[in-house]
């Protein structure tokens, strides 16, 4: 989304709000995961494992560079290769030296989402590299050339249906909706180029830096075939995703997966860093970890923002969150949507370019609220609002909207004085004469605020504030009242 | 006797809804607790701030700040206000001295929600309100989140002869108001107050009732657009109906 792709938020919100699917797809999940994970932080035993993490997590990102050089040393200990991406051009460009070095012809991937971050398809692309997602709900959105809409539940927009649909087209199979029937289609397909793949590619849900190893979260088993398969296991981290120990690390697995998916624990957390060992019955010839930078170093340095580094990437707040409940993925254009997404999104790419993802939530505050680690999302929100409403050249941040800046000075104006507060009070009570319905309320009006007279009514002003009815009615008995009770 | 009441009245609700502070009065009146109103309020600044115009906002702060110091008690009948007072004026002048910083901590301390206040501090459940009408009431998201405000106003309520309390499906989901968001995105807003007022009507309630004047204004301008008959009524006009203190 750039600046010339003004609108696009609220153009891709408003026709995902009319698509049946989507809304009922959403529902669901709200209904099941956003209460249930409610439920969950509600009843949990351990009533301050919560705040133990987050604490866990600042302290980590406080001392980050220690604990990565750690992990580092760690992985290259047991043979496995480190690189440091500053830029995600440079993340996918490593990944495709490694690709070059080893003549790669296929890639299997996990789910990811540093990889639709760093541009990778493209990149493999470009290589004539077969790439074949393997996480059944990123090969749906692959076979349909689709966009994933959420972090967890990628094709949460579509239907079996549709999906039954889609499999009949690309794969030539019979149709069918029934999901088992489906999974086995996937499986069918998957399997081979899994065992035939030369590199596999997966995310990092986090690293341990005492122990070496990445973990990686799945239910579907894919995982433990993308990463044993193939000659190369390479394996694509966001420079926040680690854990200083096994300890600081199992409770941040506690929360991801009650977070995600109301699991005490996945169906399957491997641990994995470095090449096959000489008695490993299998495993990868070659391990590279890619640590991705990509704008993460400049949110650390920023104490206001560093909180958001602490995020799991379970996904709950978009389970909770009234405006992706109703607007899906897509509308945040990024491989991050939800209020995480709406957060981490500008501060990554732009905070001008993506400034409909800072102003379009209602700060409503369940996201906080759910957040295994109670991120105060609504707090970075109006964080970079701030940002927005004056410029900040720390964040190469543009003043937004000069209009409704200035607006909010003339605002300050107004309000500084209660003469004046009155007199626009008493003008606007003029101006809207003409406007008011025989239902005594406002129908249409004009300027901006014609937004809100598009889909709703309002209650004009008053013919009399409260100030006034004060004056009139109440100084005079509440003076009275109060002598008496006083002196009663 | 009580402490003296200083109302603190929304900008929405002097202007739009002014019979809502009025019933407030009334309320307190009864219960014979003494009010006083300064004239010269405006606003305190939570548009502007919520926003990102934190410049404006303190501005409009350190009016509240130096119009409300020497109140006793500050009641205000919106919990989003008081949620700004108590919770976001403390970050807004996170650079000025200890000094105000103290003296700014103390007024949001010293600053109630008008539910809490009857409930928490004068310790009242029962006003001795009559209304005889099946009612639904709307958790606004800076009462219940900000404030953790959700049963004050229940209990208010389940007092009131006459009452039949409904509860509607998802009340603590946000209206889709959200002060200028309402605005910017119009689309987005209306979807999530459809659901609400889908919501309300299932209940078969006669009144939705709320605790912010924010949502109410939203959720009416909604209902009122798709013509439905519910009307919209904040909790102090509930709790000024009918008879005297009992």
């Amino acid at each position: 989304m750039s600046d010339a792709e003004k609108g696009a938020y609220r153009r891709d919100a408003a026709s995902a709000i009319k698509d049946h699917c989507l809304q009922g797809g959403l529902q669901k999940i709200q209904n099941r995961y956003g209460r249930g994970a409610m439920r969950c932080w509600a009843e949990m035993a351990d009533g301050g494992l919560r705040d133990r993490v987050k604490e866990s997590r600042i302290k980590t990102l406080e001392n980050l560079d220690v604990v990565l050089s750690l992990l580092a040393e760690k992985i290259e200990e047991a043979g496995g290769q480190v690189y440091y991406a500053r830029t995600a051009e440079d993340a996918a460009d490593y990944c495709r030296r490694v690709a070059r070095k080893n003549e790669v012809k296929s890639v299997v991937k996990g789910k990811s989402m540093t990889s639709a971050e760093i541009g990778l398809d493209v990149v493999l692309e470009e290589e004539d590299i077969e790439v074949t997602e393997t996480d059944l709900g990123e090969f749906i959105i692959q076979l349909g050339e689709d966009r994933p809409s959420h972090s967890i539940a990628p094709c949460i927009h579509l239907d079996r249906q549709r999906i039954g649909r889609l499999f009949q087209e690309k794969l030539g199979i019979p149709y069918s909706d029934d999901p088992p029937e489906l999974t086995r289609a996937a499986r069918r397909v998957l399997r081979p180029k899994m065992v035939a793949a030369d590199m596999g590619i997966t995310g990092c849900n986090f690293a341990v830096a005492e122990t070496g190893k990445i973990s990686l979260v799945s239910n579907e088993g894919n995982i433990g075939m993308c990463t044993t398969m193939p000659r190369i296991h390479l394996a694509l981290m966001g420079i926040e995703r680690v854990a200083p120990t096994m300890s600081d690390h199992r409770g941040m697995l506690q929360l991801l997966t009650k977070g995600a998916a109301l699991q005490k624990l996945s169906t399957y957390v491997s641990f994995l860093g470095g090449p096959r060992q000489a008695n490993d019955p299998d495993g990868p010839e070659e391990f590279h970890l890619v640590m991705i930078d990509n704008g993460r170093s400049r949110i650390l340095a920023d104490k206001e923002f560093r909180e958001v580094l602490a995020c799991l990437r379970c996904g709950a707040c978009l389970n909770i969150c009234p405006v992706y409940g109703k607007i899906g993925g897509h509308a945040y254009n990024s491989p991050y949507a939800g209020p995480i997404g709406a957060v981490v999104t500008p501060l990554l790419f732009g905070i001008n370019r993506y400034a409909d993802l800072c102003k379009g939530e209602s700060l409503c505050g369940a996201c906080l609220d759910i957040c295994p680690v109670k991120i105060d999302l609504p707090r970075l929100l109006l964080a970079l609002r701030h940002k927005l409403a004056y410029g900040d050249p720390a964040w190469q941040t543009r003043k937004h909207k000069p209009l409704e800046a200035l607006a909010f000075r003339f605002w300050r104006f107004c309000i500084a004085s209660g003469t004046l507060y009155r007199l626009g009070r008493r003008c606007a009570g003029i101006v809207q004469k003409p406007f008011i319905a025989k239902t005594g309320m406002i129908k249409k009006m004009a300027g901006p605020a014609s937004a809100w007279t598009h889909d709703r009514d309002l209650r004009p002003l008053a013919k009399e504030s409260f100030s006034k009815r004060w004056k009139k009615r109440y100084a005079r008995a509440a003076q009275k009242k109060t002598s008496e009770v006083d002196h009663g | 006797m009580h402490t003296k009441v200083t109302l603190f009245v929304q900008c929405l609700v002097d202007s739009i809804y002014p019979q809502a502070a009025e019933a407030m009065v009334e309320v307190l009146r009864r219960l014979k607790v003494p009010v006083e109103y300064p004239a010269d309020q405006t606003c305190c600044g939570q548009p502007a701030y919520n926003a990102g115009y934190q410049r404006e906002a303190r501005a409009a702060a350190r009016r509240f700040v130096r119009i409300f110091e020497s109140a006793e008690a500050i009641v205000c009948p919106s919990g989003s206000c008081v949620h700004m007072v108590r919770h976001h004026y403390p970050e807004l002048f996170a650079g000025e001295s200890i000094d105000y910083r103290m003296r700014v901590k103390a007024i949001g301390n010293r600053c109630f929600e008008f539910s809490e206040y009857l409930t928490e501090v004068l310790g009242v459940v029962n006003i001795g309100a009559f209304f005889p009408a099946r009612v639904t009431y709307h958790d606004s998201c800076q009462l219940l989140r900000g404030l953790g405000i959700a049963e004050q106003p229940r209990k208010l309520l389940g007092h009131v002869e006459g009452l039949e309390l409904l509860e509607m499906r998802d009340s603590d989901v946000c209206c889709g108001f959200g002060g200028t968001f309402s605005i910017g995105y119009p689309e987005i807003s209306t979807a999530m107050v459809d659901e609400k007022i889908d919501n309300i009507v299932a209940t078969g309630a006669e009144y939705v009732t709320g605790c912010d004047v924010g949502c109410l204004m939203n959720i009416e301008g909604r209902l009122s657009r798709r013509e439905q008959a519910v009307k919209v009524i904040h909790i102090a006009e509930i709790l000024a109906s009918g008879g005297e203190l009992r």
